[in-house]
C-alpha cells in the first residue's frame, strides 16, 4: 500500500494537498483497496460549503459504500468531472486523482491531520 | 401428516446420533423454560390432499366469482383479457419457486426477462430507466412522493390531486405521515384537476406532486399544461398511468413527467381479490441511483456471453442499511413475468387495440346510458374506459338487480367522494360485447 | 450473438402476433372523434412483435436457464426455501378466489373474508401475538408498517419528540435499519458479543430516554436463539420502549415458543418463507403484520370482524396508521398459506420446526471440520460458516458459491451476516431428505479440498451454466437498464 509523502492523511483515509490557500482532497490507497472496483462517485456541487469532517461525497464500488468527508472546512472551487466518467481513476491513481478541492477557510485545521508517516503506521496499527 | 417432510423415523434418529445428541428437546435447551409451550397450538388436525381440496373449494364457492357475472366494474382493478399462455409460462416453477437472483449465472430466465421488463416499461411511459417492479400501484406513488424527497432534499411537501385513485391516495397518506411530510391534496374541477389550484399550491417547499392520467374517474388530464406550474416550482413530477392505455395515450415521459408510477395488474393479472398484482416505477436517466427497488443491467462474462445481473445494488438496504433509497427488497417479479409475457403477445399492435377496443366500447355505453331518462354523465371531458355517471335512481337497489342478473355494476363514487352521492363508476374493457353493454343499458333503464 | 442469447425484441418482426382479440363491433367508430389528438401517442412503444409459438418457446428457454426449488437443493440462509405444496397452487387458481374483484359487494366475496377471517386467527394462534394485519405485500413492507405503528403510539403517548432511537443488532438484515430510517427513526447498533448473540451490558448502556424500541430476530441470522430475549424485553419495556419481531426465522420456533411469550410487542411474519408460498423469483411474497391488544387500534385497514355468520370488513379504526397497500394485501398469496395451515395442522408445523432444526444440526455437523465455524454450539434452523480457510488458499466465498453451481447445487446466503469474516450462511429447511443433505456435504467438501489442490477451479467458475462469471462491475459501471433499438 503507498503512502505519498507531503500529503495531509485523515483516519478516514482521505488525503489533503495544499496549494496556498486551496486544497485538494482524495482517498488514499489504503481506501480505494478495502472498496474493490470503484464503479461511482458521487460529487457535491462547486460553491456548497463544508465544514471539517462533513460528508461532500459518495464513492461506490459493486457492492459497498462509502462516504467521503473533508478533513478541511471550506468552499468548494472545482469538483474533478473526470471522476463521473471514469471513476476507476480513483483505484489506479488515488493520490493523482483529487475529488473536490476547496477554498480553505481555516489552515489551522491542518495541524489535526495526519502526516505520511502517522498515517502509514495508523494503517499498519488498524491492521 | 403432511407429505412435505421427507424423513422416516429411522433417519430422524441416526441424524440425532450423527449429531451426538439424544432427543429433538436438546436441541430446543437453549429456550428459557418459562415460554417453552407446554400444549400443542390449537390449530386443525391435519389434512389430507383430497380434504384440502375439498375446503378450500367450498370457501371458493361461497364468493360470487366474474366467471358468472358480466363486469363493468374496475376504479383500478380491471377485467382484461388473459391469454392462456400467459398462465402457463408462470407455472413454470423454474420461475415460481425461485427466488429473488442474488446469483446471476444461475438465474439467466429471470434476469433477462426482468430485462426485457424493464425495456418494456420504458417504451410505455417514455422515460429511460425502469425498476424490476414494485408492491402495487399504490406503493408505487407513495415511494415516488418519497423519492422526490431525496431529489429534493430540503422539501417536506407532496401534492396529490384528488382525482388520484383513493386507494393510492390512503397509501401516499400513510407513508407521507411515518416520513413527517406535509399531504396537500389538489380540488376537483369538473372531474380533474383543478388547474388554478394546483399552481396556487405547488412552491419551492413541494417536492413532488402526484397526477393520475387517466384519472381515477378515466378522465383525461392535460398533463403538458399541469406540468408548467410543477417544474416552474422545481418539484419532481409524479404521474399514475394505466399501462393498457399508454397503448394508445401519449408517454408521460413526453408531457413533462420525471417519474411514471402505475398498476400493472392489467397486464396479464387476475382481479385476485386485489393481489398479487404489481406497481411499476421508470424514472428519468439522471434519477436512476436514486431508485427504489431492484434492477437488472446487461452485461457480459469473461467469453463476451451477454448476461444479466442485479445491478446498482449500492442504494439498496442490504448495503446501504440504513441510508438506503428504500427498504424494498423484492419485486412482484411473478406478475412483472406475466405482464412480459402478456405484452410479448400482444405486441405493438395488441396493446394499442385493446386500448382502442375498450375506449370504443366505454364511448358506445356512454352514449346509450346517456340516453336514458334518469342517467347523464357526472363530468365532461374526454374519458379512456371509464366514466362516471349519475342517476336519479337509488344506487343500491340498481346494484342489488345488476346482480340478480349477473351483472355486476359500478363502483359507488359516493364512498370515496361524499359530494358525488348519485355517481357510479363504470369500467368498459375489450372482454365486453355490444350485446352484453346493450343488455347492461336495458337492466339499467328497468330498475324502478 | 448466439440465438441462445436473443432477446424477445430481436425475435420482434413486423405484422406478427402472439394472441388473437376479439372483432371490432364498433368499426364505424373513430378513436380520434373520442380522444382529442394532443392525447394520443405519437410513436408507438416498441414492443416486440412475434407468434405465440415464439413466445412460448422463448419464455421456456428462459425457464431453461433458471433455477427453483423444484430444480433442486436451495439452502439460502434467512429466505428458508421450503417446498411449494402444489395443492395450494391449485387451490389459489380456483376461479372463487382469483376471479374476483376487491371492490365487490362484501357479501358476493364472503369466501374471501372467511379466509382472511380464519387465517389471522391461526397466525394469532402460532405467534401468541393480540390481531394481524394480512395486508403488508412483503416482509419489509410488514416491517415499515410495524414501525410506523410505533410511532403513532409513541406520538399517542406523547413521547415521539423524545423517543427517537431504534436499537438494531449488527447481525440484523438491512431490511431492519432502512425501515427504521423510512419512519424517522434513529438507528443504533448493538453489537454482538463473543456467543453470537446481544451484548446485554452493551444493550443497557445504549437504552435511554430516546430509546423508541428494538428490533430483533429470535432465532437470529447466525441461526442462535436470544437466550436473553426475556432479560432484553424487560430492558426495553423498562425504558418505554417496544420490541419489534423479525419474523423471518420464525421456522424452527413453531409450537415451540411464541414470540408474544417471549415479550414482543410488534411482529411480522413472511408467508413465503414459514408458511411455503413460493419465492416466486423474488415476489410476491406476503408479510402480515401482528400486534398485542393493547396495540391493535393502530393495525392497517382494514380488518375483517365476524358478526353472527356474516363477515365483514371494518374500516371504522380512528387510530389506525391508514394502508400501506391497496385492499387486503396479496390475497393469492394468503390462500397458499391458509392450504398449508390445513395440511400442516399443530402437530405438522411442530414437525416441520423440528426438522428443520434437525437438519441445520446435521449439517453444521458434518461441514464444520471442513469449514470455520465461528459459534460451535446448538443451533435452529441455519448457521454461519467462514469461509476465511479457504479465502487464505485463494478461494474466496464467492468463488465457492460459483463452484456449487458446478453440481447444480443453489449456493447459501453468501456474505451475511456482516460479522462473520466470508460468511457462508446455510439453511436447509426441513423438507430436504438425508440423501441431499449428504450430497451437498460431499460437493462442499470436495470445493473445500479443492481450495487446496486445484484452486483455480473455484477460482473460474462456473463451468458449465449458460454463461461464465458475469461482470458485476462492468453493469455497475456503465449500467444498461434496457434494450435500444438501434443495437
Amino acid at each position: 500500500m503507498e503512502v505519498k509523502e507531503d500529503l495531509y492523511y485523515s483516519r478516514n483515509h482521505e488525503w489533503v494537498k495544499t496549494d496556498d490557500d486551496r486544497a485538494y482532497i482524495g482517498i488514499t490507497d489504503e481506501a480505494q483497496d478495502q472498496l474493490g472496483d470503484i464503479v461511482f462517485v458521487e460529487l457535491p456541487q462547486k460553491g456548497d460549503r463544508f465544514n471539517q469532517s462533513e460528508e461532500i461525497g459518495v464513492v461506490e464500488s459493486v457492492k459497498a459504500v462509502s462516504e467521503v468527508y473533508t478533513p478541511v472546512s471550506g468552499t468548494v472551487v472545482d469538483i474533478n468531472e473526470e471522476l463521473l466518467d471514469s471513476p476507476e481513476l480513483l483505484n489506479d491513481q488515488p493520490y493523482e486523482s483529487w475529488i473536490i478541492s476547496l477554498e480553505l477557510t481555516d489552515d489551522s485545521e491542518l495541524d489535526n491531520l495526519l502526516s505520511a508517516a502517522e498515517y502509514k503506521s495508523y494503517c499498519e496499527g488498524a491492521q | 401428516m403432511m407429505p412435505y417432510l421427507p424423513h422416516t423415523e429411522q433417519d430422524r434418529n441416526d441424524i440425532l446420533a450423527e449429531i451426538g445428541i439424544n432427543s429433538v428437546s436438546e436441541l430446543y435447551s437453549d429456550i428459557p423454560e418459562e415460554i417453552l409451550l407446554e400444549d400443542k397450538l390449537k390449530l386443525n388436525d391435519s389434512l389430507s390432499e383430497l380434504d384440502i381440496k375439498k375446503k378450500m373449494k367450498e370457501l371458493s364457492d361461497q364468493n360470487h366469482d366474474l366467471t358468472e357475472y358480466i363486469s363493468f366494474l374496475g376504479a383500478g382493478v380491471y377485467d382484461h383479457y388473459i391469454p392462456s399462455v400467459v398462465n402457463h409460462i408462470i407455472s413454470r416453477s423454474e420461475f415460481y419457486t425461485a427466488y429473488t437472483p442474488y446469483q446471476a449465472e444461475i438465474s439467466q430466465g429471470y434476469l433477462q426477462a426482468i430485462f426485457e421488463f424493464q425495456t418494456m416499461i420504458s417504451e410505455l411511459t417514455g422515460l429511460q430507466v425502469a425498476n424490476a417492479s414494485v408492491y402495487d400501484g399504490a406503493s408505487a406513488a407513495a415511494e415516488a412522493a418519497l423519492m422526490s424527497t431525496s431529489i429534493n432534499r430540503n422539501r417536506k411537501q407532496i401534492v396529490v390531486s384528488r382525482s388520484v385513485n383513493p386507494e393510492s391516495r390512503k397509501v401516499i397518506k400513510t407513508y407521507c405521515q411515518a416520513a413527517d411530510l406535509e399531504l396537500v391534496e389538489v380540488p376537483l374541477c369538473d372531474g380533474k384537476t383543478n388547474k388554478q389550484e394546483l399552481a396556487d399550491v405547488v412552491d419551492e417547499g413541494t417536492a413532488g406532486v402526484i397526477i393520475q392520467n387517466p384519472n381515477f374517474f378515466g378522465l383525461l388530464e392535460d398533463l403538458s399544461e399541469l406540468s408548467r406550474p410543477i417544474k416552474k416550482a422545481g418539484a419532481v413530477f409524479i404521474t399514475a398511468a394505466d399501462p393498457v392505455a399508454l397503448g394508445l395515450l401519449e408517454a408521460p415521459g413526453n408531457l413533462g413527467a420525471d417519474i411514471v408510477v402505475g398498476e400493472g395488474q392489467s397486464l396479464g393479472n387476475p382481479q385476485n381479490f386485489g393481489g398479487p398484482h404489481f406497481g411499476f416505477f421508470a424514472v428519468a436517466e439522471q434519477y436512476m441511483r436514486r431508485l427504489p427497488g431492484r434492477v437488472i443491467g446487461e452485461t457480459e462474462d469473461k467469453s463476451g456471453n451477454r448476461g444479466f445481473v442485479m445491478t446498482l445494488q449500492t442504494r439498496e438496504q442490504h448495503i446501504r442499511r440504513a441510508r438506503a433509497t428504500s427498504n424494498i427488497c423484492s419485486n412482484q417479479a411473478l406478475n412483472a413475468l406475466a405482464a412480459t409475457v402478456y405484452l410479448s403477445l400482444l405486441g405493438k399492435k395488441g396493446l394499442q387495440t385493446v386500448a382502442e377496443l375498450s375506449t370504443k366500447k366505454a364511448h358506445y355505453t356512454a352514449q346509450k346510458i346517456e340516453k336514458l331518462t334518469d342517467f347523464k354523465m357526472t363530468f365532461s371531458g374526454p374519458f379512456f374506459k371509464e366514466f362516471a355517471v349519475s342517476t336519479k335512481k337509488d344506487k343500491t337497489e340498481l346494484n342489488d338487480y345488476l346482480h340478480e342478473n349477473n351483472y355486476l355494476g359500478g363502483f359507488d363514487l359516493q364512498k370515496e367522494y361524499p359530494e358525488l352521492q348519485n355517481s357510479i363508476l363504470l369500467a368498459v374493457t375489450e372482454k365486453r360485447t355490444i350485446e352484453e353493454i346493450e343488455k347492461l343499458v336495458s337492466l339499467l333503464e328497468a330498475v324502478k | 450473438m448466439s440465438k441462445e442469447n436473443q432477446l424477445i425484441f430481436e425475435k420482434s418482426r413486423e405484422g406478427k402476433k402472439g394472441c388473437s382479440l376479439p372483432e371490432d363491433e364498433l368499426s364505424t367508430m373513430e378513436i380520434e372523434t373520442l380522444i382529442p389528438e394532443k392525447h394520443l401517442r405519437q410513436k408507438e412503444p416498441e414492443l416486440p412483435e412475434v407468434s405465440e409459438v415464439e413466445v412460448v418457446r422463448h419464455f421456456t428457454a428462459l425457464s431453461h436457464k433458471n433455477y427453483g426449488v423444484d430444480s433442486g437443493f436451495y439452502p439460502l440462509g434467512s429466505c428458508t426455501m421450503k417446498y411449494n405444496p402444489k395443492v395450494n397452487e391449485d387451490a389459489a387458481q380456483y376461479s372463487g378466489f382469483s376471479e374476483t374483484h376487491p371492490h365487490q359487494p362484501q357479501k358476493m366475496v364472503q369466501g374471501n373474508l372467511k379466509l382472511l377471517y380464519e387465517l389471522e386467527q391461526k397466525l394469532v394462534e402460532i405467534t401468541g401475538m393480540g390481531r394481524f394485519s394480512l395486508q403488508p405485500a412483503a416482509g419489509a413492507q410488514g416491517e415499515l408498517a410495524g414501525l410506523m405503528i410505533i410511532k403513532k403510539d409513541l406520538k399517542n403517548r406523547g413521547v415521539s419528540d423524545q423517543k427517537t432511537e431504534i436499537i438494531v443488532p449488527d447481525s440484523a438484515h438491512g431490511t431492519n435499519p432502512a425501515s427504521a430510517t423510512m419512519v424517522g427513526f434513529e438507528v443504533r447498533e448493538v453489537e454482538s458479543n463473543e456467543r453470537g448473540l446481544v451484548d446485554i451490558g452493551q444493550l443497557k448502556e445504549l437504552v435511554g430516554e430516546k430509546t423508541a424500541g428494538i428490533m430483533l430476530t429470535n432465532p437470529n441470522t447466525l441461526g442462535l436463539f436470544e437466550e436473553d430475549i426475556l432479560k432484553i424485553a424487560e430492558i426495553i419495556h423498562q425504558a418505554g420502549g417496544l420490541l419489534y419481531y423479525d419474523g423471518a426465522n420464525l421456522n424452527p420456533i413453531m409450537g415451540k415458543v411464541r414470540p408474544g411469550d417471549m415479550g414482543f410487542d410488534i411482529i411480522h411474519l413472511n408467508l413465503h418463507k414459514t408458511f411455503s408460498t413460493p419465492h416466486g423469483g423474488g415476489g410476491p411474497g406476503s408479510g402480515p403484520v401482528g400486534v398485542t391488544e393493547e396495540l391493535a387500534r393502530y393495525l392497517p385497514l382494514p380488518l375483517v370482524e365476524k358478526n353472527e355468520q356474516r363477515y365483514v370488513l371494518d374500516n371504522d379504526r380512528p387510530d389506525s396508521i391508514g394502508k400501506v397497500r391497496s385492499f387486503y394485501g396479496n390475497f393469492g398469496i394468503l390462500i397458499r398459506a391458509y392450504s398449508y395451515l390445513l395440511a400442516a395442522g399443530a402437530e405438522g408445523l411442530e414437525q416441520a420446526a423440528e426438522d428443520a432444526v434437525l437438519n441445520a444440526n446435521y449439517l453444521k455437523e458434518k461441514l464444520k471440520t471442513e469449514y470455520d465455524l465461528p459459534f460451535d454450539r446448538i443451533c435452529k434452523h441455519e448457521f454461519v460458516l467462514s469461509g476465511s480457510r479457504q479465502k487464505e488458499q485463494g478461494v474466496s466465498t464467492a468463488d465457492i458459491a460459483k463452484r456449487l453451481l458446478d453440481f447444480h447445487i443453489h449456493p447459501p446466503t453468501m456474505y451475511f451476516p456482516l460479522i462473520v469474516d466470508e460468511a457462508i450462511m446455510v439453511e436447509p429447511t426441513e423438507t430436504e431428505s438425508k440423501e441431499t443433505l449428504d450430497h451437498f456435504v460431499e460437493v462442499m467438501n470436495q470445493i473445500s479440498r479443492e481450495a487446496q489442490t486445484n484452486p483455480q477451479k473455484a477460482q473460474n467458475a462456473p463451468h458449465n451454466m449458460v454463461v461464465g462469471r458475469l461482470d458485476e462491475t462492468e453493469a455497475a459501471r456503465s449500467p444498461k437498464l434496457r434494450w435500444h433499438p438501434e443495437q
